[in-house]
């Protein structure tokens, strides 16, 4: 049997010999059918010498699991030799997802009761290696018995045996907890790093045993005592420190059992305050010391002057030059940083200086560290760092810099165009990573600055025309250059340099996205409709735009072919309405973070009046002029835009938001405007369900002898109010008290401020045509409170 | 708690594995393909901790691991152990390699690998650190390996006896027949031994460490 196959070192031989895998896969098969053929002559003395190249040959990943069966011989057989291999065997073939494994626990009970003590060992390694929760179920009761034998090196063994056990089934800490006290006064360090062991295991399991536990700390600090002033001992000292391993054990329980309570953290304040004093930190056991200890002082309720040390230990550890004492001071600061920011705050240079480590894992803990760390006041630099951070950083982490970056500029931004800046930069430098919202949110950041409109169009437009390729970006800027390309064309804008534009141009570029092939469908619906909007925002001739839009008709893109249908429709039929289709977007309701709630803790208040009266005169624009017009008259902040629709436009019914039926307690209604014969009232509702809502009609009545034709009636309202005009019953009021206009207009009122209202009327009466234009100011107080 | 304990050289061959929650064969060999090619891509000068990776990584999980010469000692630990803590554990364990093997190279791990499985089934536990003190490792693992060795003696000395008697000048024996004889305090072998028509000279056999 021998001379047929070969002893393990010689296969070893064979295969390191082998020159390729395929050779290597050829040894190893020939060997196993070997292996299998002397398992199945079932030749005792050989087994464990064939099970051992088993396992050297599982190792390097090829299957060993027909030798199973043979662990379980090998664990029965009385010699020691084979209950080695076998066991070994059992801990690396067997698992508890094989149904085989439980065959094991027989002869693991016969081991524990009546083998010698090398043979109890190795039961017991076995079974806390791999034994499953009905394995130890059984065997529970013999594994409490070996805790009360005399030898030390069966009693450690069996200690951490019960861990596992408990581990796995919660209830059999009832067996274990009684044990432990008395286990606590051993001298034998090996079963007391088990029972330390044991005792956090049990307190983290169950707040019964939490408190049970507490009356040991006076013994665990005895025990930390003896340790830290026994001074040298040869036999358990690494580089200087008694036991570190044994001191790391008990601070971390202590930090369990000191945990919120007062008592037990008194009990340990002096120990902590020594040890962290005393130890030799010059190697690395003495730092796992400390540190362990500093996190202790962190987490039990310490004296404030301990507190201070701890936490000027960890900046010591910060400028430590060993990386792996910073890399464990980042991660414990992380901890800090909820609880103690100030402190915190303090080393903060430190922090950023570590973003800058060629060192991947200190640069992930220093971007956590650095991201919980930036405040309003340090905003501007942390950003800039960050941003640094951002171009050079692995790539795993750019997605996680960047929504960090983007959070922290949501929260603390001082300004708009800041905001709007930082946004933009994060886009240019890592767009690919960002989350999905970032382009929602910068749209609607863009779309609520609205005297940024400018600054924000030129900036984008800049960026487009440098890179294609960065898809957020992209889809922001071609949306925005749909939406203000008239501020674009326009010349100078005072935030940036002047920059000429042309609408070719433009054209060009949104043409050059629409068929790059880097664009995602998303982008191109984006640069698609931009064009569409710039038809009515540039003056010259939209046959370009048409073109391009009549041969995405064709597409085989779904969306974008109904977009390009749409939009040719619009183009050929209902050109009449393109203007007020493609109308500037009112703002977007946003949850809480409204336009209209001025920024008022902010640094630097934008100034609205001066960034509006830059804008140049619009063509053909009836919302624009009303803007204009009220600006020029008070003064006053310039209100939202209102929905301003011609009559007649079946189409847009379908932006109409339902009216709700008018309901409640009647206020008086208001006479607004008589002019020969001409009369306007408007009277007033409050739907219950909505109080921020105030629902005006607006009756336009004629007395006079002759008809009132192409009345159209304007409203405009402070900027605290929103304001949606509904469609009016008709344009014209026949003389002599014929059926009235009536018109709805919808105003939301979230402030409470009191209502003003400008209007303004066009008409044609008697021959003329007539242009009135006046202020609503005494509104009855119903309306608005 | 430790999950995992990889031994693997430079290229990514693996010495040792332990693994100390159930995984199945082929997770366990991609955790070790992974883990080397993480590791083998850290320079010189950095910390010895890296998240893991997507196997038996985790938000929970750490690689700490320690580059001796030609092999790279892994260990894969939760957040519950003190990552200082298992760079030392590391030192130790290989300290006492060392002791055990005398000046302890790769090849050792090669050719050895059940005793260095023994030695670590001396220090960690079900994922547990057990002892960590050497000398008492080094005692426990030369009583277990005496044990080993005087059963093979019994077994084997009858059979190795005889194969002694009828081979000729054999200088190549076996270290452990040597040991048996060794061991079994003869009170003298006949240097001229007699059995029918052939005979045999039992030569002075050498002594084998």
């Amino acid at each position: 049997m021998v001379l047929q196959s070969l002893k393990l070192p010689e296969l070893i031989q064979e295969i390191r010999g082998a020159k390729t895998q395929a050779q290597e896969r050829e040894v190893i098969q020939k060997e196993c059918a070997h292996i299998r053929a002397a398992f199945r002559e079932g030749d005792a003395p050989q087994r464990h010498r064939q099970l051992a190249k088993l396992l050297y040959v599982h190792m390097l990943g090829y299957p060993a699991h027909f030798g199973q069966m043979e662990c379980l011989k090998l664990i029965a057989s009385p010699r020691f030799t084979d209950k080695r291999v076998g066991y070994l065997g059992a801990m690396l073939l067997l698992d508890e997802r094989q149904d085989a494994h439980l065959l094991i626990t027989n002869s693991i009970k016969n081991d524990l009761s009546q083998g010698i003590q090398p043979v109890q060992g190795l039961a017991l390694c076995t079974l806390s290696t791999m034994g499953s929760a009905e394995m130890c179920r059984d065997l529970a009761s013999e594994v409490e018995r070996l805790l009360l034998r005399p030898s030390p090196y069966i009693r450690k063994k069996a200690v951490l045996a019960a861990v596992h056990m408990i581990r796995k089934v919660p209830e059999l800490s009832d067996i274990f907890l009684p044990p432990c006290t008395q286990l606590l006064h051993e001298r034998h360090h090996g079963i007391l790093l088990g029972t330390i062991t044991l005792i956090t295991e049990l307190c983290e399991q169950s707040p019964a045993a939490l408190t049970h536990f507490r009356q040991v700390v006076p013994q665990l600090v005895q025990i930390l005592r003896t340790l830290v002033m026994s001074g040298y001992s040869a036999e358990h000292s690494v580089s200087g420190i008694s036991d570190p391993f044994l001191q790391v054990q008990v601070l971390r329980l202590l930090r369990i059992l000191g945990r919120n309570h007062e008592e037990s953290s008194e009990a340990m304040n002096d120990m902590l305050a020594q040890v962290a004093t005393n130890t030799d930190t010059s190697r690395n056991a003495g730092n796992a010391v400390l540190y362990e200890t500093v996190l202790t002082i962190v987490d039990i309720r310490s004296a404030s002057g301990l507190r201070v040390l701890a936490v000027n230990i960890l900046g010591r550890f910060l400028l430590n030059s060993d990386k792996n004492i910073r890399y464990v001071a980042l991660t414990s600061l992380l901890r800090l940083v909820q609880s103690d920011h100030s402190a915190v705050q303090r080393h903060r240079p430190t922090v950023v200086e570590c973003l800058r480590e060629p060192d991947a894992s200190l640069s992930r803990r220093a971007l956590e560290l650095s991201l919980a760390l930036v405040n309003s006041s340090n905003i501007r630099s942390m950003t800039q760092e960050l941003q640094g951070f951002l171009i050079s950083c692995p790539v795993d982490l750019r997605a996680d810099c960047a929504s960090g970056i983007l959070l922290a500029a949501e929260r603390f931004a001082p300004t708009k165009r800041w905001h709007i800046d930082t946004i933009m930069q994060v886009l240019t430098t890592a767009g690919a990573h960002v989350r999905d919202d970032a382009v929602a949110n910068l749209t609607q950041l863009i779309g609520g600055a609205e005297e940024l409109h400018a600054y924000s169009v030129r900036q984008l437009y800049s960026a487009l025309a440098a890179d294609i390729s960065q898809q957020p970006l992209v889809q922001v800027a071609a949306w925005c250059i749909g939406e203000y390309g008239d501020l674009l064309l326009s010349g100078s804008c005072e935030e940036t340099e002047p920059l000429q534009v042309q609408e070719e141009e433009v054209l060009t570029l949104l043409e050059n996205v629409l068929q790059s092939h880097l664009s995602l469908p998303a982008t191109r619906g984006f640069a698609l409709t931009a064009l569409m909007k710039l038809s009515t925002r540039f003056q010259g001739d939209n046959n370009r735009i048409r073109q391009i839009v009549s041969i995405y008709g064709s597409c085989l893109d779904i969306e974008l072919q109904q977009r390009a249908v749409e939009y040719n429709a619009l183009f050929r039929k209902y050109d009449h309405m393109r203007s007020a289709v493609l109308e500037k977007m009112p703002l977007v309701e946003h949850g809480e973070s409204q336009d209209d709630e001025p920024r008022e803790g902010k640094e630097e208040p934008w100034n609205p009046n001066k960034e509006v009266q830059s804008h140049p005169e619009p063509p053909a624009s009836n919302l624009l002029d009303l803007l204009d017009l009220l600006d020029s008259a008070n003064g006053d902040a310039p209100p939202s835009p209102a929905l301003d629709l011609t009559p007649g436009d079946s189409l847009l019914h379908l932006l109409d938001f339902p009216s709700t039926a008018p309901t409640l307690a009647p206020i008086p209604g208001l006479k607004v405007f008589d002019r020969e014969g001409l009369q306007m009232n408007l009277s007033f509702v409050r739907p219950p369900e909505t109080p921020s809502l105030l629902l005006i009609t607006a009756t336009a009545t004629n007395t006079s002898k002759s008809d009132v034709t192409h009345f159209v009636c304007q409203a405009a309202v402070p900027k605290s109010f929103q304001l949606q005009l509904q469609i009016p019953s008709g344009n014209t009021v026949p003389a002599q008290g014929g059926p009235p206009i009536t018109q709805v207009l919808r105003v939301f009122n979230p402030s409470k401020a009191p209502l003003r209202m400008r209007l303004r009327l066009t008409y044609n009466h008697f021959g003329q045509s007539v242009q009135e234009t006046f202020e609503v100011k005494d509104f009855p107080l119903e309306t608005w409170q | 708690m430790i999950k995992a304990i990889l031994i693997f050289n430079n290229h990514g061959k693996p010495r040792l594995s332990k693994f100390y929650q159930p995984y199945s064969e082929d997770t366990q060999q991609q955790i070790i393909r992974e883990t080397f090619h993480l590791v083998s891509k850290r320079d010189e000068n950095v910390c010895n901790f890296l998240e893991g990776g997507l196997l038996i990584g985790g938000s929970d999980n750490k690689l700490i691991y320690r580059h001796y010469a030609t092999l790279y000692f892994v260990f894969c630990v939760d957040s519950s152990e003190s990552e200082l803590g298992i760079l030392d554990l590391i030192q130790v364990f290989v300290e006492t390699l060392d002791k055990c093997f005398e000046n302890v190279c790769e090849l050792d791990l090669i050719f050895h690998v059940d005793k260095v499985h023994n030695i670590l089934a001396e220090m960690v536990m079900g994922g547990m650190v057990l002892e960590t003190n050497m000398n008492e490792i080094v005692t426990q693992i030369d009583a277990q390996n005496k044990l080993e060795k005087s059963e093979l003696d019994i077994f084997f000395f009858f059979f190795f006896f005889i194969y002694l008697y009828i081979q000729a000048g054999l200088a190549g024996a076996p270290a452990r027949a040597v040991s048996a004889v060794k061991n079994m305090n003869l009170p003298e072998i006949p240097r001229n031994i007699n059995i029918g028509d052939i005979s045999i000279k039992v030569p002075n056999l050498p002594s084998f460490k």
